[in-house]
Formats: structure tokens, sequence, C-alpha cells
């Protein structure tokens, strides 16, 4: 193509266009799952196990039965006749075991939270009282909790199959390692702690599900973000050819890779559908939530740094531990995150010396699994955490020893230590960027006044690259029948109204926003004409979903190649009816006109007409082509890598241990940008995610394996009052294997937030010595480091 | 418990639950599901909606608490077209991503914006901070709500 789409006439491409359908959702017009309400149907409420680790020794539903309002008490014995097993490992992550699960607990109970028993009633209301009359006796088994001591000999094995508490080891070497070291002027070493903590989607999770005895076929209302997967899923371990099964992924209240998981209480409920052969409800509350939910980190690193005194990294190591839960999450695993974070660590440095080692393990919490941002955070946190202590060993500064050691912007297409293969990354532009819109010099003069005056002011840097557009090395390779790549329908309607199908869903990204921006652009129609029908296994084309940062780069490409190919479809017609050459039209606002000069020739919709109702006026050997498919995934690049740097300004009260932030500045490269506002809010919503976690969020257990914050009061998120304007820029370095060039932006603000708070708050203490290498950082934290808790 | 009330304007007699709080008795009794729970006991402001004139938590009222009082909802005040300039704003600075935090975000700000004036962005972030969004970051929010207090205030 010689145009690039932001060039053609009637660009959307690059436009803040507002999302269509938004008007409906703050009208209280949306329908998300929580809201749906079906014939006959019955609501499911789940006993929990109260236990991190117990034997179940019998169970006596007698009493619950009669209770007003039930319908069906079932147990994982009898649910096991439904629904099969399944376990959460994939090839390529070699060696990662894990032991089968079922919907529901069966015999012993392996975390605090599992479903054990489902109570069907009339009314969640009636279920849950049901449900407390439910006698279930437990006979506690010692818990495994820390992550430390999982690997203890002396410790309970979870799953006795198995061996031992390892789920996954993995180890890398690249470059010499010891050598590095050995000529290194400084060495810091440091364990780095992230605390465990999850997604709080504001809906929690919600499904309905309904087994039409008559059709054979089971419609799950999900708000998940990768509807064929599930489709297969459920199909698969319920038993049913896949057509059987129809995935509707409609409004949904907040995702964040929480809802791109299989959990067990919605294969429970699913099965329970069919069981029943009607329609079943269960709405998550948010107690449950909290201990139903994936969560996620949950990492102790310990990390090493050399460099010599003239600011050259010479090495990074390091050795990481992660606690899963007892099972790997069916069917992306529990090993993703781990795996990222040795892929990642020192990823936007040219220093080839690495050695690295993760191991997962299980234990008797909740499960942990991808959630927004996968392994980015840790690995941000520790490399980033590690060179701003080496730049102070050295006595050098933050952005100077970046400014040494990050991969020059002219040295692509070019791989790291790890073996990540980048096509065009823009570290140096964006550092560049970076510290002219936050006036650096001036913050430092800032700073130093201020501490005169004992007000402690820090300023922490994060570069940070971040995996998008992931091809079939993420899932497929490993046997997951995850789609990688996506489709898109396109077709021309009678009137000139054009709609497109696509198999990427909506969470409040404006997935459909930018499909429709794409399409229109690809068309030559007006954004208003164009229609987006998605998150329908129905009705939309096969293919991956939202997650990992591919809508844009993927489902959008797809969009952008079926919207092409429908207008040289609509050419051709056209170049028919008016006996013109096609290539010598265009179609621009709704109309054909000439390509040369842009003189109207006809509309859309009169050549829709004549297509549709007056076949009869075209040569009888023509037919017209309305409707055009097209699918897209990257090949040249397993990945397509985005970067990006952020910046924290804030203050911390030493009395309080109290960390208040007062700026913050992101700038990054996604590559082309369809809509900037969106891409933005992606930014700045990803952003407060990761402030989050370094400030707030912790699932916090006690050593028998019970999470003892999980409710909203205890469990801290961000609120507005807390948070800082977050200036947002960009450096714009498209990948060239797509006609668009969009690489994906919805993970870029979590992936630096923490690490840069973290830098922010050992800046600004570092007139005390203190070198803090733990999140969330609460008060209580910091003020130990400053020895005054 | 028989209750009557006046919901966005309708009258309404119903049969409740003396234990059903206010939201599921819109949501389940009269379908009005714009009114979101987040988490049932007080934190999130998800269900936040006006009685008697007052913006409350409905998670935390029971229904028979609003035996004799005027409810409304986002739906209602959707109808009325009172905060239509206020939807209008959040539509166009994309000041919801999911959306579901976003009715109950609209009924706070609008609590706001009635006191006049145009609050400094420090104080829109106070009165919001009982309202959780996960997705925005609220920075959106907070200009929505400020413009659409600068476009009240040149027009008024
Ligand atoms: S649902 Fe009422 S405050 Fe959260
Ligand atoms: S827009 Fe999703 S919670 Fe606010």
């Amino acid at each position: 193509m010689s145009l690039s789409p932001a060039d053609l006439p009637n660009s959307y491409i690059g436009r803040s266009v507002p999302r269509p359908h938004l008007a409906r959702l703050t009208q209280g017009r949306g329908l998300y799952v929580s809201d749906l309400s079906l014939p006959r149907m019955v609501h499911v409420a789940f006993v929990r196990s109260p236990y991190a680790h117990a034997e179940i020794t019998r169970i006596d539903a007698q009493a619950a039965r009669a209770m007003p309002g039930v319908v069906r008490i079932v147990t994982g014995e009898e649910l096991a006749a439904f629904c099969t097993p399944w376990v959460g490992v994939l090839a390529h992550l070699k060696g990662l075991k894990s032991a089968p699960q079922h919907p529901m607990a069966i015999g012993r109970v392996r975390w605090q939270g599992e479903p054990v028993i489902a109570v069907l009633a009339a009314s969640r209301a009636q279920a849950e009282d049901a449900a407390e009359r439910i006698e279930i006796d437990f006979s506690e088994l010692p818990p495994v909790v820390d992550v430390m001591a999982a690997l203890d000999p002396a410790r309970p094995v979870i799953h006795a199959e198995l061996g031992d508490n390892l789920a996954f080891e993995r180890r890398l070497e690249a470059g010499e390692v010891d050598a590095a070291f050995a000529r290194s002027d400084a060495i810091v070493e440091k364990t780095f702690t992230f605390a465990r903590h999850t997604g709080v989607t504001l809906e929690a999770r919600s499904i309905v599900a309904d087994w039409n005895a008559g059709e054979q076929r089971l419609t799950v209302h999900l708000g998940s973000q990768a509807p064929h997967m599930m489709q297969n899923i459920i199909a698969l371990h319920l038993g049913l050819a896949e057509p059987q099964v129809r995935i509707l992924c409609q409004d949904v209240g907040g995702s964040f890779g929480i809802k791109v998981h299989v959990y067990a209480d919605d294969m429970a409920v699913a099965a329970l559908a069919r069981m029943l052969a009607r329609p079943v409800k269960y709405v998550g509350d948010r107690l449950e939530s909290f201990v139903a939910d994936i969560h996620a980190r949950d990492h102790v690193v310990h990390a090493k740094i050399g460099v010599s005194n003239d600011g050259v990294i010479q090495a990074f190591e390091i050795d990481d531990l992660t606690g899963i839960g007892p099972y790997s999450v069916y069917p992306r695993t529990s090993a993703v995150e781990a795996n990222q974070v040795v892929n990642l660590v020192g990823g936007p440095y040219a220093c080839p010396n690495y050695r690295a080692r993760t191991r997962v393990v299980f234990q008797n919490k909740a499960v942990m699994s991808q959630y927004r941002g996968v392994g980015h955070p840790i690995a941000t946190s520790v490399t980033e955490g590690l060179v701003d202590l080496a730049a102070r060993r050295i006595g050098m500064d933050p952005v100077q020893i970046r400014r040494r050691n990050l991969v020059a912007d002219n040295a692509y297409p070019c791989a790291s230590a790890s073996g990540l293969k980048f096509e065009a990354l823009s570290h140096h532009a964006s550092l560049d960027k970076l510290l002219a819109m936050m006036d650096y010099p001036a913050l430092r003069a800032e700073q130093a006044a201020l501490r005169a005056r004992g007000i402690h002011r820090g300023i922490g840097f994060a570069s940070f690259i971040e995996i998008t557009n992931p091809g079939p090395a993420f899932y497929g390779v490993g046997g997951a029948r995850i789609s990688a790549q996506d489709g898109a329908a396109v077709r021309l309607d009678s009137t000139g109204a054009v709609i497109c199908q696509t198999s990427i869903t909506e969470q409040g990204q404006g997935s459909g926003a930018i499909i429709a921006q794409v399409v229109a652009t690809a068309m030559g129609v007006a954004i208003e004409n164009v229609r987006v029908i998605l998150g329908d296994t129905d009705n939309t084309p096969y293919g991956g979903g939202t997650w990992a940062s591919r809508g844009a780069g993927i489902g959008g490409e797809a969009a952008w190649q079926a919207g092409r190919a429908l207008r040289d479809n609509v050419l051709k017609l056209a170049g028919t009816i008016l006996q013109a050459v096609p290539e010598t039209l265009d179609i621009v606002a709704g109309a054909v006109v000439d390509a040369d000069g842009g003189t109207e020739r006809m509309r859309l919709s009169e050549l829709a007409r004549i297509a549709y109702f007056r076949p009869d006026t075209l040569p009888p050997d023509f037919q017209s082509e309305l409707m055009a498919t097209r699918h897209y995934v990257p090949r040249q690049y397993p990945f397509a890598f985005t970067n990006g740097i952020q910046a924290s300004y804030l203050e911390v009260d030493t009395d309080t241990g109290f960390v208040r932030l007062l700026r913050h500045w992101v700038v990054e490269d996604c590559g082309t940008i369809i809509n900037p506002q969106l891409v933005d809010e992606q930014i700045r919503g990803g952003v407060v995610q990761g402030l989050g976690a370094a400030l707030f969020e912790h699932c916090q257990y006690d050593d028998q394996g019970q999470m003892i914050n999980a409710n909203m009061a205890d469990y801290l998120v961000p609120m507005a009052g807390e948070m800082p304007d977050i200036d947002v820029a960009h450096v714009v370095s498209p990948t060239l294997e797509s006609a668009l060039g969009a690489k994906g932006a919805g993970e870029a603000g979590t992936a630096g937030a923490a690490a840069c708070v973290s830098n922010a708050v050992n800046d600004a203490l570092a007139p005390f010595g203190v070198e803090i290498t733990e999140i969330p950082l609460v008060p209580e934290l910091i003020l130990r480091a400053l020895g005054r808790a | 418990m028989n209750i009557s009330l006046m919901v966005n304007g309708e009258q309404v007699e119903a049969d409740v639950l003396p234990r059903t709080h206010l939201v599921d008795f819109l949501r389940e009794q009269l379908g009005l599901t714009g009114t979101h729970l987040g988490c049932e006991h007080g934190v999130c402001g998800a269900c936040t909606l006006r009685l008697d004139g007052v913006i409350v938590r409905g998670c935390l009222v029971l229904a028979v608490q609003a035996d004799g009082g005027v409810v409304e909802t986002i739906e209602g005040l959707s109808d009325s077209g009172e905060i239509a300039d206020l939807q209008a704003a959040f539509i166009a600075r994309n000041a919801l991503q999911c959306g579901f935090c976003t009715p109950a975000m609209l009924i706070a700000a609008q609590d706001l914006l009635q006191h006049g004036g145009v609050p400094s962005r420090e104080a829109i972030r106070e009165h919001l901070s009982g309202n959780y969004c996960r997705c925005t970051g609220y920075q959106a929010i907070v200009d929505a709500v400020e413009t659409t207090a600068q476009a009240r205030e040149a027009s008024r």
C-alpha cells in the first residue's frame, strides 16, 4: 500500500472519536451479566471452604433441603458426572505440572474459598439462607502458606501424586555472567518482595448459563475476554460439541485479565445448568470475589546487578520464587507470569550478561494467574530498582545511568539477553520527551530546596518494555486452543450502512470504537454509519478476543484488511454500474467518487440498492459480493514489543510514613495510535492500577491460609482523592508487520507505575540511607525502614 | 411488608421482605438495573442514588426505610434531562470505560455540582472519593465534572 491508513482522506485513524454506545452506559441502560434475568432461572450460592487445607469428612444437607425456595443441592461428587476435571499445563512451559481440578472440591479442600457445595434456589437470598444450614465436617490439615515454606520438605505436599510443591522451574543463562560480575566496580544485591493483590473488578464475576434441552444447546452469558476459548473449554468438559455452546459477552463491569480465565465456579454453573436443564445464575458477592478471583504477583525475587564506575551495566542476575495457590489456572496456566519475569528483566538495557531462575510453587491460597501487566510490574520493579541502586552506589544520576545503558534507538532490530526480538523501540526518544515534560532540572532544584526545610520529596523513573500483539507463541504452541489470530467480517447493507463483526471483545477499552474507526477509514464512510458487533460466538468470526494488549494490533488489523477488501468489492460493482475502471474510482464520505478530482458518481446507498434489489440491471455474469472477511495474525515477530518510561514525583511524610503522589508522567510508544484519547485513558487506568499495587493493594493471609482482609473495606484500592493527575505523551514507532502499524497499549501503565513509585520513595528517603524493595509501600513499612516503627 | 414510595416520578406500591435493601428492591422487583452493586457494604459507592433529594448508598438502606420516600435513580435522572450535560461531558472525555461505576459516579458528581460554582480539582476528587472506579484512574472523570461545572457557571 502506498498510502498509510492515517493519510487517507477523511481518516479516522489518529482521531479521538468518542465511543459509540457510551450514552447507554451513562443512562443506566447497560446490560451486564449481573442484570440478566431469564425465564425459569434459578440462583446459585456456593458453600466455600472455610479452611485452606482440610479433608471433607461429612456433609449433611438435610435441613438445607427443606428450606424455602430450594431447588437442588449439589456436591462436588454429584457434579463430577457432568463436568470432567482439567489440568492447567502448557507443553512449551517445560516441566510445568498441576493436578486435576474439579468445579467443586471432592474429598479435600485446598484453599479457603474453594467451592464445596452448590445451593440452587429461587432467589440468591434463599440460596444463601439454605447454604447456612448445610453442615460440613472438615478435618484440618496443615496448610502451606508462605512461598518460602512450600519447598521445605517438612511441609505437606499439596498434591501427593505430584511428589512435591514445585510446579515449574526455569533457568536461563546468557553471556558471561560470572566474569561480568567479577569486573564490576559495584554490585548491588537485594531481595524484592511483591505482595499478592487482585483485580477487584467493580462488577464481580457473573455468569448465567442456560441449557436448552429442546435445542440441546448451552448459552452462556459471561463477561469473558475470550469467548471462543470459553466455548471450546465448556464444550470439552461438559461433553458437548463446540457448536452446542454459545458464549455471549456483552457489557462487562471491568476485567483487566481477571475475566480471561476458567474458574471452578463458572464451570460449576455451566454444569449445573446442564444438570437442571434450566438457566442458572451466579453473581459473586464481594466477599467471595476476594478468595475466588485469581490473585496476581506474590513474588520474592533475589536480584543482583553489577556496574562499572563509568555507569555501564555489566550483568543482571535474578532468582524468583512465586506462589500460585493449589492449582495452575486453566488453560493459560499460572507459570506465565514467572516466565515473563525471566524474559523481561533487564529488557530495556544493552547488557548481554544475564542469569535467571524462577520457581513456581503450590500453596494453600487462592489461585494465582495472569492479571494486567503479567510479569511486567515485577520485572520492571526489579530491573529499575537495581539500576537506581547501582547508580546510587557509583554516585551517578538515575537519568545518566539510563542514558548510558538503554538500547540505542538506532540499534534495531535486535534482541535482548533473554532472546526477545525487538523490531523498533524508542527508549532514548522517550526519555528525552519525558525529561522535557517534567522539567527535570527544576524538579531537582525544588526537591533540594524543600529537603532543606525537612520536606522529603522524591523523583523516580522506570523504563519498560511491554509484550503486545502475541502470536501463537503464547498459548497455541503449548497446546491451548486459544486463537492467536482474529477475524473481522464487514458488510454493506442495503441502505449503505456498514456492519463489522469482530472476534475481539469489549471490556471498556473502546474495542468497538477503534474497530469502527478502522472500518470507516478503510471503507471511506462516516463512522456513524458503521456498527460493530462483538462478543458472541454465534455471530462473530472465530478469534482470540481481547487480552495481552492485542485488540487494536491484531483485531484492528483484521478489520482494516476486511474493510479494504470490501472497498475493493464495492469499487468493482461501482465500475460495472458506472462503466468505469474500478481503479479510477474511490470511496469518500459514503459515496463513490472519481479518484482523480473527487467528483461524486454515486452514493453507496444507491449502489447497494441496485445490488440487492435490482441485480437484474447488472450484467448476467456479474455477482456483487458485499461482505468481506479477513483474518490476521503477526508472523514475523512472536510479539510486538512496545516501550516507554514513567516518572513519579511524590512526598514522603517521615513522621507518619504516608506517601503523597504529586505528579506522574508517562511517555510510551505503542506504534500507530488509532484513538489518542482511548490510548491515553488506557495508560492512565493502567497506571492507577499499578499505583494501587505500589501503595495499597494486598491480599493479606495469616499463617493458617486465611485471607484476613477479604472485603472492600480492608482491601484498599486507589480512590479519586489520592491519585495524581497523569501526563501522557507518545513516541510513535509503528510495527511494519501490519498496514495499520498499531501495537498494544492496555498494560503499559501497569508495567512501570509501581517501579517508579518505589524509586521515588527511595529517592525521597536517600538522606536516611533507606532502600526499600517491597510493595505495597504502606506507612508501617516505611516507618520500619526509617527505624521509627 | 407493604411499602409505598415514589420512584423516578412514579408511584410504586410493593410487598418487600424486611431485610431487602433498596438496591435489590429496585433491581429485582422494579427492573431498574441502572443502580449497581459493587460491595454491598457501603464502601464502593456503586449503589449511589437519591433518596428524598439526598444521595445515599442504596445498599445500606432497607427498602422499608424508603417507605413514603422519593427515590431517584440513574434511569430517572437520565429521562428528566437533569444531568444530560454531565453525561455528555463523560462521553466526550471518555470518563467511563466499563461504565459499571458510572451511574453512581454521575449522581455523586451532580450532588457536588448542585452546590454551584466551579469546585477545585481537589474538591472534586475529595467529593468522589467514596465512589470507586477501577478502570479510568479518575482523571477523566475529574475533567468531565470540572468541564460541566465551568459550562454551567458560564451559562448562569
Ligand atoms: S454496593 Fe453499596 S457501597 Fe458498594
Ligand atoms: S469505568 Fe469501570 S469501574 Fe469505572
